[in-house]
């Protein structure tokens, strides 16, 4: 492994156009030298045979010339007519009041919550009488119509402003909807606003949000979990009736946990990614937040299936996933993994999770511990693989077509430099300068290579364990939520937030976070429930099953109390 | 010291596609107004999402076949990251290490000044990606703040299909190069995959150059060569580029390594200076594209597709149809003009009994007047208003004595100029040959009248008066008088003079 200097820092920066003061630059490379040596973990593992995982689900079968089997891994060569304007379908009376009522509550609880960076009122009202349109005409409504939804800030929405939570973008508004917000808008919903996040979804807390800090309902001086930390602190808040977040390493699940409410990520594929704006493309998936597990079937049929402007998507059936609320696990195996019951585990919640398992075993299924040896390489992995294609997605915020732009630079290449070390945040360059050192001359082999075979041993892993088990138990996060700031200086800290919800990413798994209680100063404590590709719905059977047997997921958050 | 030089061409060439590479937005950029073909994808923003474009593969795998490569059953794209302002996402998305076609050759005739016979050029690999948006730079213009100059990014280019074609280092001089890239671009012309007009910008081309002792299996440093837009500048740039090496070689100096512009008003190449930052383009398998299989049962489809190319076609016209080479090699120069060729043909040959004779006759009047109609308005052959159709009409009227060839080519003129039927025009301006003997009699007997020192000369011997006096006849009779009627009635005129005054 290399040895981190403040020259090849230097040399990184230039390529990622990136500048940095003396002082940064030392504390770059310290904090470099830190994580790059934390990586080097990998170099444990033997992986000369092993082949590199670039993508989950690869090797889609290209067959040419024939239009009529239409992959949409390839486009047809045919000139699409500009996008048809999405027509929101009408519903009844009742979503004008329920969409002031969300508002009242908003007013109320948001000053506390901050879950918010966008509130969309009038449009949101404007949705919402549409729908009450469609009711009193007595038209066959879809099942989401005129409900309020939030959405994460990373999700492009047509004419509304999307930031990423991040300086570069605080001007840029979409001139296009996302697929999944098509969607949503086909089904009639109420866009109640966009929520805070990490910038670019980068993070743990929410904390690298370039706007504001969003506080945990249930403990305002504790952070909500991230990097989807609004949507799931709206929905904990009760000021959105669901929401949507975006999972790369984590950042559905994990703050799901935190935050007490239901959040899932569906297989990697399920959901078109188009309009979803990149991170970690290999890795990220949108997936919803609820209060309940119902709720995250409906909404779960609202958004996936696979789609012609998303190569990596997946052509799979999409089954309607209420068929799957049955309140019966017996003859389903969980495995219950070893690894993840470590020393860093905090002690209330491997407590909780195992009650959690019992109760799952006292309703008919089969516990069972299983191993998934790999578990401990996962962060090391995620935090070459995720930064490296981050580096090249965030290529673009260059200040020359939308978003911040510096004023006064001396010339072009100047001008990238200062328009990004100004309005990048410094965990989004920490992570671009990881990214491009593990994928410059000299080093992709030892560090990018190598992450994408301990992919492959990853992967290998839960397709033993799923050989043998129907779904597998975890804990969503290693501890309850922690207080602002408590790791903000500390980045590897933070990043081992993440140990419990990376190696489903990297396998592209399905995974959802239910509450299963509280430790003893009354933070939520989430059961994640993991189940083989495409296999949400065993994943939501059991979720279910449990959610009908405990009383947890209507605890409610008194907040400012 | 003697010198050989080394050679190897980077041909990119736009694909003939509808659509662009990773979107919906139409390819056909150049007749657009500016930014007027883009969409969230070409414009790389934030979110959006590349989808291959399937026919852009087939016409590559299609490429790489007629280039004798083979085809790897697994292909993938990469992400090629350098920053760039005609660079929408901050990478091009490319093909790295697994290329749709790998290991060819394209056979030239080779360079006669070298000697080396024919000659066998290898092509390393075919691979796929996205062009680039234009820049236009104004340095002198006053921008919005009121200082000077400024750029203009026009991103209609963004994301249309680009071809890459990427030779080994096996020419041997700037004439195999020419050679090299004349039969490119004749193949991706006849396979339709592209129009390769140069100009344009479809088909552009780079090259790397340098030279070494003679005998010498070391590679000399080399330089790239860019900027070339005609086949011409390649030529010219490969030419100079050569000849400087060995200047600076002589000179006791060293070659550098580096890219150098073709300055087409000075006919030199300069050196274009390295950008501020090092280039290290990180590539790495593109996330948002799944690895493509391309089953061999697709593969045998394509290559049962592939068209006859311009070497067997010209081979064919020689031997089916005893064209000569020249003849030969001039029609099969675009696809367009030998197809123009084998209609006209087919369609004669149900008329005309000697092939040969009748072949021969089209590719006269094909390489002949209508190709100088065709350059005076620099129209291609697919463009023209006579169509093989009226060709045949116009030599079917020539068969059957309607017209002299010279009337022929009165009339051809005429539909070239209004693109109508021949016989119409014949019809319409009293074009048709005159052969009743008592109309060119009256003429014969007028200039036999006019012309006494003619016929003097004719009774005196001279035989080449009879032919003079056939000219008076034609122009008496505007050029209408069928020739051979004319000349046996001048002579007869004449003999009968003879006897009269003898």
């Amino acid at each position: 492994m290399a040895t981190i200097t403040t020259e090849g820092v230097r040399h990184v920066a230039n390529l990622a156009r990136l500048e940095f003061n003396k002082e940064e630059m030392e504390h770059f490379t310290d904090q470099l030298a830190r994580i790059l040596g934390y990586i080097g973990k990998l170099n444990e593992l033997e992986t000369d045979e092993v082949p590199p995982t670039s993508h989950i689900h690869p090797h889609q079968v290209f067959i040419m010339g024939s239009e009529t089997e239409a992959s949409h891994v390839a486009k047809p060569d045919v000139v699409k007519p500009s996008y048809p304007r999405e027509e929101l379908r009408a519903r009844e009376i009742t979503a004008v009041e329920l969409t002031e009522s969300v508002y009242a509550r908003i007013a109320e609880v948001e000053p506390h919550v901050k879950g918010y960076l966008t509130l969309t009122k009038d449009l949101a009202l404007e949705q919402a009488s549409r729908a009450d349109a469609g009711f009193q005409n007595g038209d066959d409504m879809p099942a989401l119509a005129g409900i309020p939804i939030a959405i994460k800030d990373v999700i492009c929405t047509k004419g509304v402003r999307t930031t990423c939570a991040s300086k570069i973008l605080e001007t840029f508004v979409p001139p296009y909807d996302a697929t999944v917000m098509k969607k949503l808008h086909a089904q009639g919903i109420v866009m109640i606003g966009k929520t805070n996040m990490d910038e670019f979804a980068m993070g743990s807390s929410t904390e690298n949000s370039a706007y504001q800090i969003t506080h945990n309902p249930w403990d305002l001086d504790t952070i909500p979990g991230g990097s989807s930390g609004g949507s799931a602190a709206v929905v904990s808040a009760d000021t959105a009736i669901c929401s949507l977040g975006s999972d790369t390493g984590g950042s559905i699940r994990q703050p799901a946990a935190l935050c007490g409410v239901v959040g899932m990520k569906p297989t990697y594929g399920r959901v078109s990614r188009y309009g979803l704006v990149a991170f970690a493309s290999s890795l990220d998936q949108i997936g919803p937040f609820t209060k309940d597990v119902t709720d995250c079937a409906l909404l779960l049929n609202a958004i996936c299936g696979s789609d012609t402007m998303d190569a990596t998507s997946v052509d799979v059936p999409v089954p309607d996933f209420t068929q799957s609320l049955i309140n019966d696990v017996k003859g389903l195996k969980i495995g219950i993994p070893k690894e993840y019951f470590t020393p860093a585990l905090d002690s209330e919640i491997a407590q909780q999770v195992h009650t959690a398992t019992a109760v799952l075993e006292a309703l008919g299924a089969t516990v069972e511990e299983i191993s998934l040896p790999h578990t401990e390489y996962a962060i090391a992995t995620y935090y070459i693989i995720a930064p490296a294609e981050a580096s090249a997605n965030l290529a673009r915020y260059d200040g020359v077509r939308y978003g911040y732009r510096n004023e006064n630079p001396e010339d072009l290449i100047d001008m990238y430099k200062r328009t990004r070390s100004e309005a990048f945040g410094e965990e989004v360059k920490r992570r671009i300068m990881i990214g491009t050192f593990a994928l410059s001359a000299g080093y992709q082999d030892a560090y990018y290579r190598k992450a994408q075979k301990v992919r492959t041993l990853i992967k290998s892993d839960f397709d033993a364990a799923f050989e043998k088990v129907d779904v597998i138990a975890t804990p969503t996060s290693p501890t309850p939520a922690f207080k602002i700031g408590e790791r903000t200086d500390d980045p590897l800290q933070m990043y081992l937030s993440d140990v419990m919800t990376t190696p489903a990413s990297h396998a592209g798994l399905p995974g959802i976070s239910v509450p299963c209680g509280f430790v003893k100063n009354g933070l939520p404590v989430g059961l994640q429930l993991l189940g083989a590709p495409f296999a949400e719905k065993k994943v939501l059977r059991v979720a279910y099953t449990f959610e009908q047997n405990t009383d947890h997921h209507r605890q409610k958050p008194k907040i400012g109390t | 010291m003697q010198y050989e030089t080394v050679i190897g061409l980077e041909v990119h060439v736009q694909l003939k596609t509808r659509s662009k590479m990773f979107c919906g937005c139409p390819a056909d950029y150049q007749a657009a107004e500016p930014n007027t073909r883009t969409c969230p994808v070409c414009l790389g923003l934030p979110g959006a999402l590349p989808v291959i474009n399937r026919s852009a593969v087939e016409y590559t795998v299609l490429t790489g076949l007629a280039l004798n490569c083979s085809i790897p059953e697994f292909t993938k794209f990469d992400r090629k990251n350098y920053p760039y302002p005609d660079l929408m996402k901050g990478y091009q998305i490319s093909q790295y290490d697994l290329p749709l076609a790998l290991g060819g050759y394209v056979d030239i005739a080779g360079d006669p000044a070298l000697d080396l016979g024919l000659r066998s050029i290898g092509v390393e690999r075919v691979h796929l990606e996205e062009d680039v948006a234009k820049l236009q730079h104004f340095p002198h213009a006053i921008n919005e703040d009121g200082g000077e100059g400024y750029s203009l990014v026009d991103v209609n280019r963004s994301g249309v299909a680009l071809m890459e074609i990427v030779s080994k280092p096996d020419m041997r001089s700037p004439e195999e190069a020419r050679q090299y890239l004349t039969s490119i671009h004749s193949l991706v012309q006849y396979l339709g995959v592209s129009t390769g007009n140069m100009q344009d910008g479809n088909f552009r081309c780079d090259a790397n150059v340098s030279i070494r002792p003679a005998g010498s299996d070391v590679f000399g440093t080399r330089t790239e060569v860019k900027n070339m837009n005609s086949f011409r500048a390649v030529y010219q740039a490969l030419e100079f580029e050569v000849e400087r090496q060995k200047r600076v070689i002589g000179d006791g100096d060293a070659v550098v390594q580096e890219t150098r512009g073709w300055i087409e008003e000075r006919e030199v190449t300069v050196s274009q200076r390295s950008k501020e930052y090092a280039h290290d383009y990180r590539y790495f398998p593109e996330p948002d594209l799944p690895p493509l299989r391309i089953g061999p049962e697709k593969v045998a489809q394509l290559k049962a597709a592939l068209p006859e190319l311009a070497p067997q076609r010209k081979a064919r016209f020689q031997s089916e149809l005893g064209l000569s080479e020249y003849d030969a090699e001039s029609l099969v120069g675009s696809r367009a003009m030998a197809d123009y060729f084998e209609s006209t043909v087919a369609l004669r040959n149900a008329t005309a009994v000697d092939r040969p004779a009748a072949a021969k006759e089209i590719a006269n009047w094909m390489l002949g007047d209508l190709a100088r109609l065709l350059n005076q308005d620099h129209r291609d052959i697919d463009a023209s208003p006579v169509t093989p159709e009226r060709l045949n009409d116009l030599l079917t009227l020539i068969d059957d004595g309607t017209l002299s060839t010279s009337l022929a080519k009165t009339v051809l003129d005429e539909m070239y100029a209004s693109g109508g039927d021949p016989a119409d025009i014949v019809q319409a301006q009293g074009l048709g040959q005159i052969s009743d003997t008592g109309a060119i009699e009256d003429a014969v007997a007028e200039a036999i009248a006019a012309n006494p020192k003619a016929v003097a000369d004719y009774i005196s011997g001279k035989d080449t008066a009879a032919r003079f006096l056939m000219g008076q006849v034609m122009r008496l009779t505007r050029g209408q008088a069928q020739p051979e009627l004319a000349l046996r009635l001048v002579q007869e005129g004449l003999e009968e003079e003879k006897a009269r005054q003898g």
